[in-house]
Protein backbone atom coordinates (compact mmCIF):
# COMPACT_ATOMS: atom_id res chain seq x y z
CA UNK A 1 0.00 0.00 0.00
CA UNK A 2 1.42 3.41 -0.95
CA UNK A 3 2.48 5.17 2.27
CA UNK A 4 0.57 8.27 1.66
CA UNK A 5 -3.06 7.17 2.01
CA UNK A 6 -2.70 6.41 5.58
CA UNK A 7 -0.74 9.63 6.51
CA UNK A 8 -2.71 11.94 4.44
CA UNK A 9 -5.80 10.66 5.66
CA UNK A 10 -3.89 10.92 8.84
CA UNK A 11 -3.59 14.70 8.22
CA UNK A 12 -6.48 15.48 6.96
CA UNK A 13 -8.48 14.00 10.34
CA UNK A 14 -5.53 16.31 12.27
CA UNK A 15 -6.60 19.29 10.13
CA UNK A 16 -10.46 18.46 11.10
CA UNK A 17 -10.05 18.53 14.86
CA UNK A 18 -7.91 21.68 14.85
CA UNK A 19 -10.84 23.34 13.25
CA UNK A 20 -13.47 21.91 15.65
CA UNK A 21 -10.99 22.64 18.35
CA UNK A 22 -11.35 26.35 16.91
CA UNK A 23 -14.23 26.15 16.13
CA UNK A 24 -16.56 24.83 18.91
CA UNK A 25 -18.16 26.39 21.76
CA UNK A 26 -19.52 23.90 24.07
CA UNK A 27 -16.27 22.38 25.96
CA UNK A 28 -17.53 18.76 24.86
CA UNK A 29 -17.39 19.04 21.36
CA UNK A 30 -13.71 20.46 21.91
CA UNK A 31 -12.67 17.69 23.73
CA UNK A 32 -14.62 15.44 20.65
CA UNK A 33 -12.08 17.21 18.58
CA UNK A 34 -9.19 16.26 20.63
CA UNK A 35 -10.44 12.98 20.15
CA UNK A 36 -9.84 13.03 16.27
CA UNK A 37 -6.83 14.74 16.57
CA UNK A 38 -5.30 12.25 18.69
CA UNK A 39 -6.55 9.29 16.34
CA UNK A 40 -4.91 11.12 13.60
CA UNK A 41 -1.83 10.46 15.34
CA UNK A 42 -2.45 7.55 16.36
CA UNK A 43 -2.84 6.31 12.70
CA UNK A 44 -0.11 8.19 11.79
CA UNK A 45 2.10 5.91 14.22
CA UNK A 46 0.22 2.79 13.25
CA UNK A 47 0.90 3.45 9.76
CA UNK A 48 4.73 3.95 10.05
CA UNK A 49 5.09 1.27 12.15
CA UNK A 50 3.85 -1.33 9.79
CA UNK A 51 6.23 0.54 6.94
CA UNK A 52 9.04 0.16 9.45
CA UNK A 53 8.81 -3.33 10.87
CA UNK A 54 8.92 -4.43 7.27
CA UNK A 55 12.19 -2.22 6.18
CA UNK A 56 14.54 -1.28 9.22
CA UNK A 57 15.83 -4.42 10.67
CA UNK A 58 14.73 -3.91 14.84
CA UNK A 59 11.74 -1.53 15.69
CA UNK A 60 11.07 -2.77 18.57
CA UNK A 61 7.28 -1.93 17.10
CA UNK A 62 7.47 1.17 18.81
CA UNK A 63 4.82 2.81 16.73
CA UNK A 64 2.04 0.49 17.70
CA UNK A 65 3.46 0.50 21.45
CA UNK A 66 3.33 4.25 21.54
CA UNK A 67 -0.10 3.72 19.92
CA UNK A 68 -1.59 1.82 23.03
CA UNK A 69 0.01 4.40 25.22
CA UNK A 70 -1.61 7.28 23.46
CA UNK A 71 -4.96 5.32 23.46
CA UNK A 72 -5.17 5.02 27.22
CA UNK A 73 -3.66 8.38 28.07
CA UNK A 74 -6.28 9.39 25.93
CA UNK A 75 -8.78 7.45 28.19
CA UNK A 76 -7.54 9.03 30.85
CA UNK A 77 -7.88 12.59 29.52
CA UNK A 78 -11.28 12.09 28.28
CA UNK A 79 -11.91 11.12 32.04
CA UNK A 80 -10.14 14.30 33.79
CA UNK A 81 -11.64 16.79 30.91
CA UNK A 82 -14.88 15.92 31.83
CA UNK A 83 -14.84 15.66 35.23
CA UNK A 84 -13.47 19.28 34.82
CA UNK A 85 -16.13 20.24 32.54
CA UNK A 86 -18.85 19.16 34.95
CA UNK A 87 -17.27 20.92 37.98
CA UNK A 88 -17.12 24.17 35.58
CA UNK A 89 -21.10 23.40 34.57
CA UNK A 90 -21.93 23.01 38.01
CA UNK A 91 -20.13 26.10 39.35
CA UNK A 92 -21.34 28.13 36.53
CA UNK A 93 -24.07 26.83 34.94
CA UNK A 94 -22.33 26.79 31.49
CA UNK A 95 -20.48 24.85 29.28
CA UNK A 96 -19.76 27.41 26.61
CA UNK A 97 -16.16 27.95 26.56
CA UNK A 98 -16.36 31.40 25.07
CA UNK A 99 -17.92 31.97 28.72
CA UNK A 100 -15.34 31.27 30.98
CA UNK A 101 -13.28 34.88 30.96
CA UNK A 102 -12.47 35.22 34.36
CA UNK A 103 -9.27 34.61 33.53
CA UNK A 104 -8.59 37.38 30.92
CA UNK A 105 -6.48 39.81 30.17
CA UNK A 106 -4.70 42.87 28.29
CA UNK A 107 -6.32 45.46 26.14
CA UNK A 108 -9.60 43.86 25.71
CA UNK A 109 -9.92 43.99 29.95
CA UNK A 110 -10.52 47.76 29.76
CA UNK A 111 -14.16 47.62 27.83
CA UNK A 112 -14.74 43.80 28.83
CA UNK A 113 -15.16 43.88 32.47
CA UNK A 114 -18.31 45.55 32.84
CA UNK A 115 -19.62 42.98 30.50
CA UNK A 116 -17.69 40.01 31.91
CA UNK A 117 -18.47 40.65 35.51
CA UNK A 118 -22.28 41.16 34.11
CA UNK A 119 -22.24 38.16 32.69
CA UNK A 120 -20.66 36.13 35.39
CA UNK A 121 -23.29 37.61 37.74
CA UNK A 122 -25.98 36.46 35.89
CA UNK A 123 -24.88 33.26 35.37
CA UNK A 124 -24.27 32.96 39.37
CA UNK A 125 -28.01 34.68 39.37
CA UNK A 126 -29.40 31.91 37.23
CA UNK A 127 -27.76 29.04 38.95
CA UNK A 128 -29.31 30.85 42.23
CA UNK A 129 -32.54 31.30 40.21
CA UNK A 130 -32.51 27.71 39.60
CA UNK A 131 -31.46 26.30 42.80
CA UNK A 132 -33.60 27.95 44.68
CA UNK A 133 -37.41 26.52 45.39
CA UNK B 1 12.61 2.27 -1.78
CA UNK B 2 13.87 3.40 -5.39
CA UNK B 3 13.65 -1.29 -6.08
CA UNK B 4 10.21 -0.97 -4.48
CA UNK B 5 9.42 2.59 -6.66
CA UNK B 6 10.08 0.89 -9.41
CA UNK B 7 8.04 -1.88 -9.05
CA UNK B 8 5.06 -0.27 -8.58
CA UNK B 9 3.71 2.49 -10.26
CA UNK B 10 2.84 5.78 -9.16
CA UNK B 11 -0.73 5.86 -7.10
CA UNK B 12 -1.21 2.24 -8.48
CA UNK B 13 -4.68 1.31 -6.86
CA UNK B 14 -4.32 -2.36 -5.51
CA UNK B 15 -7.71 -4.10 -3.65
CA UNK B 16 -6.17 -2.84 -0.36
CA UNK B 17 -5.60 0.83 -1.11
CA UNK B 18 -9.24 0.90 -3.09
CA UNK B 19 -10.81 -0.14 0.60
CA UNK B 20 -8.79 2.20 2.09
CA UNK B 21 -9.69 4.81 0.09
CA UNK B 22 -13.32 4.34 0.35
CA UNK B 23 -12.92 3.99 4.18
CA UNK B 24 -10.76 6.63 4.42
CA UNK B 25 -13.41 8.85 2.51
CA UNK B 26 -15.88 7.86 4.67
CA UNK B 27 -14.37 8.46 7.98
CA UNK B 28 -13.35 12.16 7.08
CA UNK B 29 -16.61 12.74 5.91
CA UNK B 30 -17.87 11.41 9.24
CA UNK B 31 -15.31 13.94 11.28
CA UNK B 32 -15.98 16.69 9.26
CA UNK B 33 -19.71 16.16 9.95
CA UNK B 34 -18.47 15.51 13.65
CA UNK B 35 -17.03 18.94 13.77
CA UNK B 36 -19.98 20.95 11.83
CA UNK B 37 -23.09 19.49 12.68
CA UNK B 38 -25.55 21.72 15.17
CA UNK B 39 -26.42 18.91 16.88
CA UNK B 40 -24.99 17.70 20.04
CA UNK B 41 -25.29 14.35 20.29
CA UNK B 42 -25.52 13.88 16.82
CA UNK B 43 -21.90 14.98 16.96
CA UNK B 44 -20.97 12.20 19.44
CA UNK B 45 -22.73 9.47 16.90
CA UNK B 46 -20.85 10.90 13.62
CA UNK B 47 -18.05 10.20 15.99
CA UNK B 48 -18.55 7.23 16.70
CA UNK B 49 -18.82 6.45 12.69
CA UNK B 50 -15.33 8.05 12.38
CA UNK B 51 -13.39 5.82 15.41
CA UNK B 52 -15.27 3.00 13.64
CA UNK B 53 -13.63 3.60 10.25
CA UNK B 54 -9.97 4.45 11.92
CA UNK B 55 -10.56 0.50 13.33
CA UNK B 56 -11.31 -0.99 9.90
CA UNK B 57 -8.03 1.04 8.82
CA UNK B 58 -6.61 -0.17 11.32
CA UNK B 59 -7.29 -3.69 10.06
CA UNK B 60 -6.14 -2.84 6.63
CA UNK B 61 -2.80 -2.15 7.86
CA UNK B 62 -2.81 -5.67 9.76
CA UNK B 63 -2.74 -4.13 13.10
CA UNK B 64 -5.55 -5.81 14.55
CA UNK B 65 -4.97 -6.00 18.25
CA UNK B 66 -4.55 -2.19 17.77
CA UNK B 67 -8.08 -2.23 15.88
CA UNK B 68 -10.21 -4.37 18.43
CA UNK B 69 -8.25 -2.03 21.07
CA UNK B 70 -9.92 1.26 19.37
CA UNK B 71 -13.36 -0.47 19.30
CA UNK B 72 -13.40 -1.52 22.82
CA UNK B 73 -11.97 1.85 24.38
CA UNK B 74 -12.76 4.24 21.99
CA UNK B 75 -16.05 3.38 20.85
CA UNK B 76 -17.07 1.63 23.50
CA UNK B 77 -16.22 4.08 26.33
CA UNK B 78 -14.73 7.22 25.07
CA UNK B 79 -17.75 7.93 23.01
CA UNK B 80 -20.43 6.37 26.22
CA UNK B 81 -18.33 9.15 28.57
CA UNK B 82 -18.84 12.16 26.09
CA UNK B 83 -22.85 11.11 25.79
CA UNK B 84 -23.13 11.04 29.33
CA UNK B 85 -21.12 14.43 29.87
CA UNK B 86 -23.47 15.52 27.43
CA UNK B 87 -26.85 14.49 29.24
CA UNK B 88 -24.94 15.98 32.30
CA UNK B 89 -24.39 19.58 30.92
CA UNK B 90 -28.31 19.18 29.52
CA UNK B 91 -26.93 19.60 26.14
CA UNK B 92 -30.07 20.59 23.98
CA UNK B 93 -31.47 17.74 22.05
CA UNK B 94 -32.09 19.71 18.71
CA UNK B 95 -30.42 21.74 16.98
CA UNK B 96 -28.16 24.57 18.64
CA UNK B 97 -27.56 27.25 16.66
CA UNK B 98 -24.71 28.54 18.97
CA UNK B 99 -22.60 25.53 18.80
CA UNK B 100 -19.99 27.16 16.65
CA UNK B 101 -18.41 29.96 17.60
CA UNK B 102 -18.36 33.79 15.87
CA UNK B 103 -15.12 33.41 14.68
CA UNK B 104 -15.05 29.90 12.54
CA UNK B 105 -14.31 31.48 9.49
CA UNK B 106 -10.68 32.08 10.86
CA UNK B 107 -10.43 28.54 12.41
CA UNK B 108 -11.59 27.07 8.87
CA UNK B 109 -8.73 29.37 7.36
CA UNK B 110 -6.48 28.31 9.68
CA UNK B 111 -7.30 24.29 9.74
CA UNK B 112 -7.59 24.54 5.57
CA UNK B 113 -4.00 26.29 5.46
CA UNK B 114 -2.99 23.26 8.10
CA UNK B 115 -4.16 20.66 5.98
CA UNK B 116 -2.67 21.88 2.89
CA UNK B 117 0.32 22.27 4.37
CA UNK B 118 0.47 18.92 5.88
CA UNK B 119 -0.62 16.86 3.35
CA UNK B 120 1.66 18.59 0.70
CA UNK B 121 4.74 18.00 2.83
CA UNK B 122 3.84 14.53 3.46
CA UNK B 123 2.73 14.00 -0.27
CA UNK B 124 6.12 15.35 -1.37
CA UNK B 125 8.45 13.54 1.31
CA UNK B 126 6.75 9.37 1.32
CA UNK B 127 5.42 9.81 -3.08
CA UNK B 128 8.13 6.83 -3.51
CA UNK B 129 7.23 4.60 -0.09
CA UNK B 130 4.90 1.64 -0.36
CA UNK B 131 3.94 -0.31 2.98
CA UNK B 132 4.35 -4.16 2.15
CA UNK B 133 1.44 -5.46 3.83
CA UNK B 134 2.10 -9.19 2.42
CA UNK B 135 2.93 -11.79 4.58
CA UNK B 136 2.53 -11.58 8.62
CA UNK B 137 0.30 -9.54 9.89
CA UNK B 138 2.23 -6.45 11.76
CA UNK B 139 0.12 -6.38 14.95
CA UNK B 140 -1.66 -9.59 15.55
CA UNK B 141 -2.19 -10.07 19.50
CA UNK B 142 0.51 -12.45 19.36
CA UNK B 143 2.85 -10.25 18.13
CA UNK B 144 1.81 -6.64 20.36
CA UNK B 145 1.98 -9.33 23.92
CA UNK B 146 5.33 -10.46 22.75
CA UNK B 147 6.88 -6.47 21.99
CA UNK B 148 4.44 -4.85 24.87
CA UNK B 149 5.33 -7.48 27.34
CA UNK B 150 9.31 -8.06 26.13
CA UNK B 151 10.45 -4.34 25.15
CA UNK B 152 8.03 -2.06 26.84
CA UNK B 153 7.27 -3.63 30.12
CA UNK B 154 8.45 -0.73 32.29
CA UNK B 155 6.32 2.40 30.31
CA UNK B 156 3.05 0.09 30.46
CA UNK B 157 3.15 -0.07 34.14
CA UNK B 158 4.16 3.44 34.01
CA UNK B 159 0.78 3.77 32.55
CA UNK B 160 -1.11 1.68 34.43
CA UNK B 161 -0.04 4.20 37.89
CA UNK B 162 -1.17 7.42 35.38
CA UNK B 163 -3.84 5.52 34.59
CA UNK B 164 -4.96 5.37 38.70
CA UNK B 165 -3.59 8.80 38.85
CA UNK B 166 -6.22 9.81 36.42
CA UNK B 167 -9.18 7.67 37.76
CA UNK B 168 -8.49 9.20 41.54
CA UNK B 169 -8.36 12.30 40.04
CA UNK B 170 -11.39 12.26 38.36
CA UNK B 171 -13.49 11.03 41.19
CA UNK B 172 -11.86 13.55 43.65
CA UNK B 173 -12.68 16.40 41.08
CA UNK B 174 -16.42 14.83 40.96
CA UNK B 175 -16.86 14.81 44.50
CA UNK B 176 -15.64 18.27 45.49
CA UNK B 177 -18.13 19.40 42.73
CA UNK B 178 -20.91 17.59 44.42
CA UNK B 179 -19.78 19.16 48.01
CA UNK B 180 -20.00 22.25 45.90
CA UNK B 181 -23.50 22.14 44.72
CA UNK B 182 -24.68 21.27 47.82
CA UNK B 183 -23.76 24.62 49.06
CA UNK B 184 -25.52 26.90 47.15
CA UNK B 185 -29.25 26.13 47.80
CA UNK B 186 -28.49 26.47 51.46
CA UNK B 187 -27.47 29.79 51.37
CA UNK B 188 -29.53 30.98 48.35
CA UNK B 189 -32.49 29.99 50.17
CA UNK B 190 -31.90 33.02 52.54
CA UNK B 191 -31.15 35.42 50.08
CA UNK B 192 -33.78 35.33 47.35
CA UNK B 193 -32.32 37.67 44.23
CA UNK B 194 -33.90 40.24 42.71
CA UNK B 195 -34.15 38.34 39.30
CA UNK B 196 -36.23 35.40 41.06
CA UNK B 197 -39.47 37.26 39.96
CA UNK B 198 -41.94 35.85 42.43
CA UNK B 199 -44.89 32.97 42.14
CA UNK B 200 -43.51 30.73 38.98
CA UNK B 201 -40.86 29.27 41.83
CA UNK B 202 -43.33 28.95 44.66
CA UNK B 203 -41.73 25.92 46.46
CA UNK B 204 -43.02 22.28 46.12
CA UNK B 205 -43.76 19.75 48.78
CA UNK B 206 -41.16 18.02 47.06
CA UNK B 207 -38.38 20.71 47.76
CA UNK B 208 -38.35 19.57 51.48
CA UNK B 209 -34.79 18.28 50.99
CA UNK B 210 -33.50 21.25 50.20
CA UNK B 211 -33.63 22.86 53.57
CA UNK B 212 -30.64 24.26 55.06
CA UNK B 213 -28.55 21.65 56.81
CA UNK B 214 -26.93 22.78 59.81
CA UNK B 215 -23.84 22.36 58.20
CA UNK B 216 -24.71 25.43 56.30
CA UNK B 217 -24.60 27.88 59.12
CA UNK B 218 -21.17 28.92 58.32
CA UNK B 219 -22.24 29.88 54.52
CA UNK B 220 -24.40 32.72 56.34
CA UNK B 221 -24.57 35.52 53.89
CA UNK B 222 -21.18 37.62 54.06
CA UNK B 223 -21.31 41.51 52.84
CA UNK B 224 -19.11 40.18 49.55
CA UNK B 225 -22.34 38.56 48.45
CA UNK B 226 -23.85 41.54 47.31
CA UNK B 227 -21.93 41.95 44.35
CA UNK B 228 -23.08 38.94 43.08
CA UNK B 229 -26.84 40.25 42.47
CA UNK B 230 -27.41 41.09 39.19
CA UNK B 231 -27.78 44.39 37.33
CA UNK B 232 -31.53 44.76 36.77
CA UNK B 233 -31.00 45.07 32.91
CA UNK B 234 -28.67 42.38 32.94
CA UNK B 235 -30.59 38.82 33.45
CA UNK B 236 -32.58 38.48 30.99
CA UNK B 237 -30.18 36.38 29.13
CA UNK B 238 -29.87 33.59 31.45
CA UNK B 239 -32.24 33.83 33.66
CA UNK B 240 -34.41 32.14 31.53
CA UNK B 241 -36.10 29.45 33.52
CA UNK B 242 -35.75 26.04 32.67
CA UNK B 243 -37.97 23.20 33.23
CA UNK B 244 -35.96 19.90 33.66
CA UNK B 245 -32.88 21.34 35.26
CA UNK B 246 -33.37 20.56 39.16
CA UNK B 247 -34.54 16.81 38.27
CA UNK B 248 -31.69 15.97 35.96
CA UNK B 249 -29.50 17.58 38.58
CA UNK B 250 -31.01 15.64 41.41
CA UNK B 251 -30.54 12.54 38.86
CA UNK B 252 -27.00 13.44 38.34
CA UNK B 253 -26.48 13.20 42.18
Amino acid sequence: MHLVYPAVLSALLFCTGLYGVLARRNAILVLMSVELMLNAVNLNLVAFDVWLSRTAVETLHSGQALTLFTIAIAAAEIGIGLAIVLAVYRNRGTSDIDRLRDAAEGPDDDSDPGRDSDAAATARAAEKAEATP
Amino acid sequence: MNLAAQTHGFLSPTGVEIAFLLVGLATFGAALVTVTTKQLVHAALWLVVTLGGLAVEYLLLTAEFIAWVQVLIYVGSVVVLLLFGLMLTKAPIGRSPDADSPNRWAALAVAVVAAAALVWVVADAFRTTWIDLDGTAAGTTRVTGEYLFRNWVLPFEALSVLLLAALVGAIVLSRKAKADAAGPPGRTATTPTPADGGGDRAPTPGDSDRAPTPGDSDRAPTPGDSDRTPAPGGGDRTTTPRGGDRSAEEGAR
